[in-house]
């Protein structure tokens, strides 16, 4: 079982990440993954990213074993940026593998659905020279309602 | 003898700074007392979360930190 879990200061490049998962699995048969980037709807200039370290990685490593126990997969990665970034900057990439098709696409679906309403991280915009932190989203709570009732 | 509490996210702003050192032991009326008013009717909120030595309080009316703790209050996350 090959794992990646990280929290990221700086840039990253999610080709690279999502090849290693890949290539962590000879038994791959197919490899699934998603990755966001900071988006400059609504004239934003820059998105910056705090947490709360002691909850913030384990969160994520139970999330990853989460993920493991419910879908057949062979590889996961979950890898997150913090600090400031500007649009266009990859923001979070996870990539699972499988011998199935289904459990690897499943397996991004539900990390990213989880990580997006349970992860300790808060955000604030920079928009016309302000700071705007960011609310949470009604439509995060029922992202994740999705995978309460299966 | 102390315990530190950090106010995360937005309850940074709230509150002016990035962390309190009180007096230890603190329990949540104690907590209520030391952060002001403002912040005490935020942690009021449900969905205000407190941790204490990196874990989160089921029921954080029970809090009960000791000397060396660390308190952090916890506001709705954003999302990831």
């Amino acid at each position: 079982m090959f794992e990646d879990i990280r929290l990221l200061d700086g840039p990253f490049d999610p080709q690279e990440i999502i090849q290693a998962t890949a290539d962590s699995t000879m038994s791959k048969g197919g490899v699934a993954n998603f990755t966001g980037y900071v988006s400059s709807s609504g004239d934003v200039e820059a998105l910056e990213l705090s947490h709360y370290e002691p909850l913030t990685l384990p969160g994520m490593e139970d999330l990853a074993r989460a993920a493991r126990d419910r879908f057949d997969i062979t590889a996961i990665t979950i890898v997150h940026r913090l600090g400031r970034m500007v649009p266009g900057d990859p923001i979070v990439c996870v990539a699972a593998a499988s011998r199935h098709r289904r459990d690897a696409i499943n397996a991004v679906d539900f990390a990213m659905d989880h990580l997006k309403s349970a992860a300790w991280f808060w955000k604030r915009e920079l928009r016309g020279g302000t700071w705007h932190w960011i609310e949470p989203r009604g439509a995060d709570h029922s992202d994740l309602a999705r995978w309460k009732s299966e | 003898m102390t315990v530190t509490i950090l106010f995360l996210g937005p309850l940074r702003d709230a509150a002016g700074e990035e962390s309190r050192a009180v007096p230890a032991p603190l329990d949540w009326t104690g907590l209520i007392g030391a952060v002001g008013t403002d912040i005490a009717q935020q942690l009021a909120d449900d969905r205000v979360n407190i941790a204490c030595g990196g874990r989160v309080l089921a029921d954080k009316t029970s809090l009960q930190a000791k000397d060396g703790d660390e308190v952090a209050l916890l506001p709705p996350v954003s999302g990831g």
